[in-house]
């Protein structure tokens, strides 16, 4: 008896949601929406930036410096100038992230061994860019300077760092971004499905019609948790097939475990989803609560920064958030292989979240009911 | 004529008196102007930090000697990392795959010996390169402090230590806070969330509630009824701003160099194509649950994302650089750090604030032609 | 003053209007509105009703025909128009978080009201509305009747030669409605023409002058009385009805003579056919009835005659049901002094009624007084303050599951899943309730076959035509057969044939022992109804048979009072009773 309801009510699930065509958008909208922009577009490398040089010098080395710069791949236009002036206006306005100034002494402090120098401005206003530009110009300096007389005599004792990149070789960055877009994915479709679900039903009225069948309120609780669970784990399927078959990242650890983990990740999404369903009385109200609660979701779980930057006190915030126990989980599979202990321990707070969320929102939607 | 002038008048204002009491009076106003551009800005002053300031790493000294002694001491007092020391590098690789720390920095056996040999002595730094924005700061760090130590060496020996000095000078943001630009950033899509979101919703739900109707069934014109809820947003919009600039320099500390002339006038040219689209998706939706969808998917998502808020544009595909484009937000941050960070640069405001309204313009014509007064 | 000399106000020729493909919403509408008097604009549901008077206010543009209001033509000088009428679209266009003075302000400065004059119009309107004591109130939390009140101030603050009123009469109780329509008469002896449109026909009757219309076409312009002459003759009653008079009326409905019939009380009230005496009726009826008397004809007599009479006597979906015991005599349904409280509001105070098996029940009231909470906590919407509710011998607390598997509802907005189809919703329903193999198969393609359902199985629902809907809803509210059906305003603007249609079903089934529950604003429906509880102010004001109410408010002036006139006297008296 009860099977046959609670499966009459997952399948109208289903078919509410892919008949209706706004719902029908949310199922196909976001997904897409996340492949193009976040993996193509949401970057922290920096590429095709703009520099420009500024050359005092006249002699061999300004020159060879110069040419380095504009040979190097990270850089789209490198600009030349003789006038201060226009290189502060050049920073000023944005046409460039960076300028090297070069002396008018630089080649004949090289050629006679002294400490030659240059400057590098950057725009401070995309600190994070240009650190990273930053960067690039000092190792072509490091180059340039190897090759100086002064240099290839030092070079035996130059002490040299030699990188070794685990887990990432190239630190290519969208290896760090789409395996977190399983995650983000799943949290997007699977709240915005649950939410809307029951709020949807009492615009349409249907609520009632529900209402008043045998279904006990734990029945339709279970019916509504089901289907956003299930299309959370197409989502994750999708996003691991395109992470590893289009984006060509390596899937190193244990997909069973990486699945087991996932449920319980979307069980506790859910009961977050469930939450918000319970209280809004519109649709409308519904999709605002879960932007309401996606943004910070999304902003502090360490998905597009490390939540170690954050003050002690916002990371005690993001205990409860499971997409950050997920994203570990998620990259750790992919990239690192992490062993089974640590999948555990970092399942274990998303079953705790489930178990609080997951009952509290019955007993919302319960009292709700009054 | 005069009397014409005087009814047309009268009806804005009462159009806008009445859009004032429902800002007040309704509570998803006071939630999307108020409450949400605080929880952004507190997300973003706080939460949300490019600074990779500290980072813990694990020292490995696979030999201890005065000059490796002397190079760790260099990293333990570097202010980026957070130093544990060890002396197997196997000590700190299950750390780094459970991304406890962000990178192992060894200094390898023989190294004092390579060093005094002139054998290419090097240091060797394993990054977790899961997290490549982090592996990249860490390299970069652990390669300065050990410029710096050589330097220090050689100065200590009169020696010519390196023969190029590269000087790194950061304007407008020398201490290289990311907040400094964060915050300013999402005071942008805090004016998209008013202009667009908000907006797009209570035109929309006068739609839905037949008031709209009633409205235009009165000598009222399409023009008067547009204006009436552009005007009060406007002000909602720049007030939000206004709150949002208020706490970034008195609560989180930016700086701010540009004048009070500049901030309101590119946020007024913002707030156009803002409030343009609000209004154009209202006309075509009339129904709150998708217009607040649309307005989160074509006014929130790409000012977050194509607008160089957060993530280089420059940096993305080609396709990507074209769409944004169009995204109004793309124009408006620049110039909103300057005016934290830099001061007035006003050739880049103006061409801003030219193309901001040049926006806002195709947009009102769009949504006046769709608001026309008719029920299809 | 003859309806001639009253001057024509607007002039509706040969008026399409087409929204996509099929039918269109208006067929070459033809007709005249004139000052002075109120025009009924009566149809069903989807009739295009609305759409004619958005085409009126120059806010929707027609496909084809010319419309001229007040000399201008609606296609091109919408903005003349708008400056010269009144409208009031379908849900009073007040802003329900500004107050009751707030709304008028704004009404009265898109309206150019000068400020000079404004004191005294405000004072009349809220005199005449009654809503001078409310006016810091905010509009969205006045009642319905007083929302209504305030939309029709604002749609008069600068008295309009036309007034446009979009069904003015939903969601109103009968008391406010008579409220209103006074005002209403009121302005139309200044000359102001008043377009007044409603899916109610007893509210038509009242009218001065009626375009009828039905599915986008106009079926008849003129006087009432000049429609109900077509039946004059052939409405009687059949009184003295021993037996079943649902029985009665089922055969009755299956004799040609027979054009129409619906139960009235005790009685059964029939239009015969043109030239029909009424013998065969008689000889139909035997010894089961005393005798036939004539009968005022009414609008909706003529109106289901012109439509080519109602449906027949018989349900096929009662026939399919196999009739259900006496069983031990108990009461399918009990309220026992059920009372909710909302903080310090009472909403229903110890209700106490209870319906044998195989009957009738219907709960009357105004808005807001607590019909509609007795109603859900009976069919366990919502959990009593205090007493029991019962369904089938089974407590709604305690064995809600239980009890529920046994009620059928109906609620009154049609509320099944709009995006699946005729096939998948029932499916889901009988699922919902336990149906499985082989008698959910036999189940679901008797309900297609039943309401006639299996041409448009896989046609989403919402969009079927409101009739079919209206089959689906009560399809999937009988698919388990419940022994209690609830029934919350079933058919609410629904037209007349597929009202009957309802019925029909409806006293199939309790014939063969459901026993109903049903909730109404339309005192025709009250009728069907063995017997009545009028719900006033959370309390019950009256219980008895229709016939019992009807008798108890007759006077010498009035011997034969409606089921409209019983409601506002028991109401009235009720009032009376409290103030003293």
């Amino acid at each position: 008896m009860g099977l046959t309801r609670l499966l009459a009510l997952v399948r109208k699930e289903f078919l509410a949601l892919f008949r209706d065509p706004k719902s029908r958008m949310i199922l196909i909208m976001p997904p897409l929406i996340q492949l193009v922009v976040f993996s193509y577009a949401a970057t922290l490398e920096v590429r095709n930036v703009d520099v420009m040089v500024l050359n005092r010098d006249s002699g061999h080395w300004g020159a060879e410096l110069t040419s380095r710069i504009e040979a190097s791949p990270q850089f789209h236009l490198v600009q030349r100038t003789d006038d201060p002036a226009e290189l502060r206006e050049a920073i000023d306005r944005e046409w460039v992230i960076a300028a090297v100034e070069i002396g008018a002494d630089f080649s004949r402090d090289i050629e006679s061994g002294v400490t030659a120098e240059m400057a590098v401005i950057l725009d401070g206003r995309r600190s994070n860019a240009s650190q990273i530009v930053s960067g690039y110009i000092s190792s072509i300096a490091a180059g340039l300077a190897a090759d100086t007389p002064a240099g290839q005599r030092l070079a035996t004792v130059r002490v040299g760092t030699v990188a070794r990149n685990w887990f990432n070789p190239n630190l290519e960055f969208k290896w760090f971004m789409v395996p977190g877009l399983v995650a983000s994915i799943a949290m997007l479709v699977g709240l915005l499905v649950t939410s809307l679900s029951i709020a949807r039903e009492r615009e349409l009225g249907t609520f009632d019609q529900l209402m008043v069948s045998p279904l006990r309120t734990h029945e339709i609780l279970i019916g509504k948790v089901i289907p956003p669970i299930l299309i959370g784990f197409l989502h994750i399927t999708l996003f691991i097939l395109a992470a590893v078959w289009i984006f060509g990242i390596p899937l190193r650890g244990s997909v069973i475990a990486l699945y087991a983990a996932a449920f319980f990740y979307l069980v506790s999404l859910v009961g977050f989803g469930l939450f918000i369903s319970a209280l809004a009385a519109t649709q409308q109200q519904a999709i605002l609560g879960a932007f309401l609660f996606l943004v910070p979701a999304m902003l502090l779980s360490g998905f597009a920064t490390p939540i170690a930057n954050m003050p002690g006190w916002l990371q005690v915030l993001t205990y409860v958030n499971p997409l950050r126990y997920f994203l570990v989980i998620v990259r750790g599979v992919f990239l690192k292989d992490i062993p089974l202990a640590e999948i555990i321990a970092e399942t274990a707070p998303m079953a705790v979240i489930a178990a609080i969320t997951l009952p509290a929102a019955g007993w919302l939607f319960r009292s709700r009911l009054e | 004529m005069t009397t014409l002038r005087r009814g047309r008048v009268r009806r804005l204002t009462a159009l806008i008196r009445k859009e004032s009491f429902q800002i007040i009076r309704d509570p998803s106003s006071i939630l999307i102007a108020l409450v949400l551009p605080l929880i952004l800005l507190f997300l973003f002053g706080y939460g949300v930090s490019l600074d990779t300031s500290r980072t813990n790493v694990g020292l490995v000294l696979e030999e201890t000697t005065p000059v490796t002694l002397e190079l760790a001491a260099s990293f333990q007092n570097s202010r980026y990392f957070d130093v544990t020391v060890g002396h197997d590098r196997r000590e700190f690789a299950e750390d780094l795959v459970q991304s406890r720390i962000g990178g192992i920095l060894v200094i390898p056996n023989g190294f004092t010996a390579d060093l005094t040999a002139a054998r290419h002595p090097a240091v060797q730094v394993i990054v977790d390169g899961a997290d490549p924005n982090t592996a990249n700061f860490v390299q970069n760090y652990a390669a300065g402090t050990v410029s710096t130590w050589e330097a220090q060496r050689a100065a200590e020996r009169a020696l010519t230590a390196t023969p190029l000095l590269v000087q790194q000078r950061f304007w407008f943001n020398p201490e290289l806070k990311s907040r400094n630009f964060l915050v300013p950033g999402s005071i942008a899509i805090v004016m998209t969330l008013v202009g667009t979101l908000l907006t797009s919703m209570v035109i929309a739900r006068e739609w839905e509630r037949g008031t709209m109707e009633a409205m235009m069934a009165t000598p009222v014109t399409a023009w008067e009824l547009l204006a009436g809820k552009i005007v009060p947003y406007f002000l909602l919009g720049l007030a939000s701003m206004s709150l949002c600039v208020g706490l970034a320099v008195f609560l989180f500390g930016v700086p701010f160099r540009g004048s009070i002339l500049a901030l309101y006038a590119l946020s007024a040219a913002f707030l156009m194509p803002s409030l343009g689209q609000g209004l154009l998706i209202s006309a075509v939706t009339k129904n709150q649950f998708l217009a607040s969808q649309l307005a989160l998917l074509s006014g929130f998502l790409p000012s977050f994302l194509l607008s160089g808020f957060i993530f280089e544009i420059n940096s993305m595909p080609l396709v990507i650089q074209y769409v944004s484009m169009i995204v109004p937000a793309r124009y408006l941050i620049p110039s909103l750090q300057s005016v934290f960070l830099a001061g007035d640069i006003w050739p880049m405001f103006l061409r801003s604030i030219l193309v901001l309204l040049g926006f806002g313009l195709v947009l009102f014509a769009v949504a006046i032609r769709k608001t026309a007064k008719r029920i299809t | 003053m003859t309806a001639t000399a009253k001057p024509v106000l607007v002039r509706l020729d040969g008026v399409v209007k087409r929204f996509g493909a099929g039918a269109p919403a208006l067929d070459g509408v033809s007709g005249d509105i004139r000052g002075g008097e109120i025009t009924g604009l009566v149809g069903p549901d989807g009739a295009g009703k609305t759409t004619l008077i958005r085409l009126m206010t120059g806010l929707m543009q027609p496909d084809g025909g010319v419309i001229t209001v007040l000399d201008h033509d609606a296609r091109k000088e919408a903005p003349a128009i708008q400056a010269a009428i009144g409208y009031m679209p379908q849900r009073f266009g007040l802003y329900e978080d500004l107050s009751v003075q707030e709304n008028l302000d704004l009404y009265a400065d898109m309206r150019g009201l000068p400020r000079r004059e404004r004191p005294a119009v405000f004072d009349e309107l809220l005199t005449f509305t009654d809503l001078k004591r409310f006016t810091d109130r905010l509009a969205g939390k006045l009642s319905g009747g007083m929302k209504q009140k305030l939309g029709l101030a604002c749609a008069l603050i600068r008295k309009p030669r036309l007034l446009l009123l979009d069904e003015p009469g939903v969601g109103v109780d009968p008391i406010s409605r008579r409220e209103l329509w006074k005002m209403v008469e009121n302005l139309t002896t200044e000359g102001i023409g008043v377009v007044w449109s409603t899916a109610y026909l007893d509210e038509a009757e009242a009218c001065d002058h009626v375009l009828l219309m039905n599915a986008g076409k106009l079926l008849y312009a003129g006087t009432p009385p000049g429609l109900t002459d077509r039946v004059a003759g052939r409405v009687k009653r059949l009184i003295g009805i021993k037996g079943s008079r649902r029985r009665l009326l089922a055969r009755l409905l299956d004799d040609d003579k027979v054009v129409d019939g619906v139960i009235q009380g005790e009685a059964i009230r029939l239009v015969l056919a043109e030239g029909d005496d009424g013998d065969s009726v008689v000889k139909t009826a035997g010894a089961e009835a005393d005798r036939l008397i004539p009968a005022t004809p009414r609008f909706e007599d003529a109106f289901v005659d012109m439509l080519g009479g109602g449906p027949g006597g018989r349900s096929a979906l009662a026939e399919a049901q196999a009739a259900r015991p006496d069983g031990d005599g108990r009461p399918v349904i009990e309220a026992r002094g059920l009372t909710k409280r909302f903080g310090d509001f009472t909403a229903a105070d110890r209700i106490t009624f209870d319906i044998p098996r195989g009957q009738i029940f219907g709960l009357l009231g105004p808005n807001g007084a607590g019909k509609s909470t007795t109603f859900k906590m009976l069919c366990g919407l919502l959990k009593p303050s205090e007493g029991e509710g019962r369904v089938a011998g089974f407590d709604l607390r305690r064995d809600a599951a239980e009890a529920r598997n046994r009620l059928g509802y109906m609620a009154q907005k049609f509320s099944l899943y709009g995006d699946l189809s005729v096939g998948q919703n029932l499916d889901f329903f009988a699922g919902v309730y336990g149906l499985a193999g082989a008698r959910r198969r036999e189940r679901i393609a008797m309900m297609l076959d039943v309401f006639d359902l299996a041409p448009h199985a896989s046609m989403s629902t919402k969009d079927l035509p409101l009739g079919l809907k209206q089959r689906l809803a009560l399809a999937a509210a009988v698919m388990h057969e419940p022994e209690a059906l609830f029934l919350d305003e079933p058919t609410s603007g629904v037209d007349p044939i597929t009202r009957r249609e309802f019925w029909t079903h409806i006293n199939g089934l309790v014939e063969k022992g459901v026993t109903v529950l049903v909730t109404t604003h339309f005192m025709d429906e009250a009728e069907y109804c063995d017997r009545i509880s009028l719900i006033y102010r959370g309390k019950s004001i009256a219980l008895g048979s229709p016939d019992d109410l009807k008798a108890s408010v007759a006077t010498t002036d009035r011997p034969d009072p409606t089921m409209e006139d019983a409601f506002i006297a028991l109401i009235e008296a009720s009032e009376q009773e409290a103030a003293a």
